[in-house]
């Protein structure tokens, strides 16, 4: 990477930093109060009367999912409010008009949603901490996961606000499809509990392959094997960031 | 060396509205352009191709001999832009909107520090450099857009309206700020609606209509082709409408004469006769900027050209 687009990407990625924690009422304060919620009303009240989990108290089982979800939500919603605002502020074209290469533009949208939803990883971690004894069985594997789901779903975060023409644009593909789709990944329950066609069916769901790759990575159990999660994860990154480069290239909803 | 060549440039838009009729247009190193116009008549559309928010249709573009097409990073690192609309993000401070506009173009950050006090300081935003962009007025807010346009130090500045709302004393103080630059060596392009602004800033002029360049000389040789001037004569009340042989003129109400006066005929006849009616001249303006004058009869006269040109077919 030349030094001039070194310096862009860090740029592009020091505002976009800095535009979230200038906002962190807004984008770091409630991730830790909502998972804290999760945490005494399903793992506290509710798991206790429900049990062991995959070898685990419930509290156990579901804390990897939680954080999962959260990075999930933030590395979307920081990518696709940020770049739809620049957007529609029109200061997309400060970028536009300098000598950045588009994969320098991914790749510092990308970056900003990716430290957020780490910060808010690190975060929720440290609130489940009040609850449970957090296992590590893979430093690794966490780490890695974690990086490429939230890699994953801030390009995806960047594809939704370039076909996005309005705020409710935006918000209409966590609300209608993130979050079903987040729910019924196994962050609740182990999908052995789940009749054998719905857990056919949930394996098509690719939630459940971030969420169980996290959780081995926690625990050391899955319902799917962790190396079938990060290959699927690699796949589907590799996808998204060639149909968002494609996108920008073309200047889809950016250029006239 | 050219700072810009336009060849056969096209932009016909999504629907079909065809923005651009295949224009050419030169600017040489280190002019002071303006580029004339009425509303959608295309400058925007020019200026949008030659900083890359435009995809344009057909024909070259060249920025100081790198062609858009086969040389962009080379060509975008020698404009710098001052778009008509604000465009810069509401909620950071002026310092943050300068310096991480350098670091697009790869200044490293202490370079842009030391750049954007230099900038704001010149452009009287130092003081204000902390506050969010949104407390700004409108004065301050293109100035902060001129002052991010030159952190790289681009070679050739592209200015669309960047006086458009602006009062009179930060209007004044804009062009002599810009007159400097140009004086450094900047090439700079203007379009504006205030002609009067076209008329003490540029030497080369351009005007644009309907996609097609109606007029392309020096401000001089423009000026020169202008044969009549309109003037506003304020008079003592009168009863009756006096009489100016030899002069078009129109009678605004008891005071006020409008009066055209052909370049060799000279104003004397006019007080002459004025005398001679017992008519007092109290003052005397221009009825309109020059500029204005030319500017409405070359749009008009390009639009019956075409209107014949179609005729005929």
């Amino acid at each position: 990477m030349s030094n001039r687009n070194f310096v862009a990407l860090r740029t592009i990625w020091i505002k976009e930093c800095t535009r979230f924690l200038r906002i962190w009422v807004q984008t770091l304060v409630p991730p830790a109060i909502t998972m804290s919620l999760y945490f005494v009303i399903f793992g506290n009240l509710i798991g206790e009367r429900i049990g062991q989990m995959g070898g685990f108290t419930y509290m156990e089982f579901i804390v990897p999912g939680l954080i999962m979800m959260a990075v999930i939500t933030n590395s979307y919603a920081n990518v696709s409010s940020s770049f739809f605002s620049a957007k529609f502020q029109r200061n997309v074209e400060e970028l536009l008009i300098a000598p950045v290469p588009n994969w320098i533009i991914i790749l510092g949208y990308v970056g900003g949603g990716v430290a957020r939803a780490m910060l808010i990883g690190v975060i929720v971690t440290l609130v489940s901490l009040f609850f449970v004894d957090v296992h590590i069985h893979s430093l690794g594997i966490i780490v890695l996961t974690v990086l490429l789901t939230s890699t994953l779903f801030a390009t995806a975060g960047l594809i939704n606000a370039v076909f996005a023409k309005t705020f409710d644009d935006i918000s209409m593909v966590p609300t209608f499809v993130l979050t079903p789709l987040t729910y019924l990944g196994g962050v609740f329950y182990s999908l052995s509990l789940l009749p054998e066609f719905w857990q056919w069916v949930s394996k098509a769901n690719p939630i459940v392959y971030m969420v169980n790759g996290f959780r081995y990575g926690f625990l050391g159990v899955s319902d799917v094997n962790y190396l079938t999660s990060l290959g699927l994860l690699v796949v589907f990154n590799l996808a998204l960031f060639a149909v968002a480069y494609q996108l920008i290239n073309r200047g889809v909803g950016i250029r006239h | 060396m050219k700072a810009l060549n336009i060849s056969g440039l096209t932009k016909t838009y999504r629907g079909g509205t065809q923005a651009l009729r295949g224009i050419d247009l030169t600017v040489s190193e280190g002019d002071f352009f303006a580029l004339l116009g009425p509303n959608g008549a295309g400058k925007s559309t020019t200026i949008g191709i030659i900083s890359s928010l435009v995809n344009k249709s057909g024909g070259n573009v060249s920025v100081f001999g790198h062609d858009i097409d086969t040389a962009l990073v080379d060509a975008k690192s020698c404009i710098g832009l001052v778009p008509q609309e604000f465009n810069f993000n509401q909620f950071e401070t002026l310092l943050q909107i300068v310096v991480n506009q350098a670091g697009y173009y790869g200044v490293p950050r202490d370079i842009a520090k030391q750049r954007a006090e230099k900038y704001l300081k010149q452009l009287d935003l130092w003081d204000k450099r902390n506050q969010p962009a949104r407390e700004l007025s409108g004065g301050m807010k293109r100035r902060l857009m001129i002052a991010r346009a030159l952190m790289h130090e681009p070679k050739m500045l592209i200015l669309d309206e960047p006086t458009a709302g602006v009062d009179i004393e930060i209007r004044r103080s804009m062009w002599t700020f810009l007159k400097a630059i140009n004086e450094q060596g900047i090439t700079i392009i203007l379009t504006t609606h205030y002609l009067e602004e076209a008329e003490m800033l540029c030497r080369n002029i351009a005007i644009i209509d309907k996609g097609t360049i109606v007029e392309n000389t020096s401000m001089k040789a423009l000026l020169a082709k202008l044969n009549i001037e309109t003037f506003v004569l304020d008079l003592a009340p009168v009863e009756q409408a006096p009489a100016l042989e030899g002069f078009t003129h129109r009678q605004l109400d008891d005071h006020t004469l409008e009066v055209d006066v052909p370049k060799e005929s000279g104003l004397n006849d006019v007080f002459r006769q004025l005398s001679d009616q017992g008519v007092t001249v109290l003052s005397m303006r221009n009825k309109a900027n020059r500029l204005e004058e030319l500017f409405v009869r070359m749009v008009e006269s390009g639009r019956q050209q075409k209107d014949q040109g179609a005729a005929n077919e």
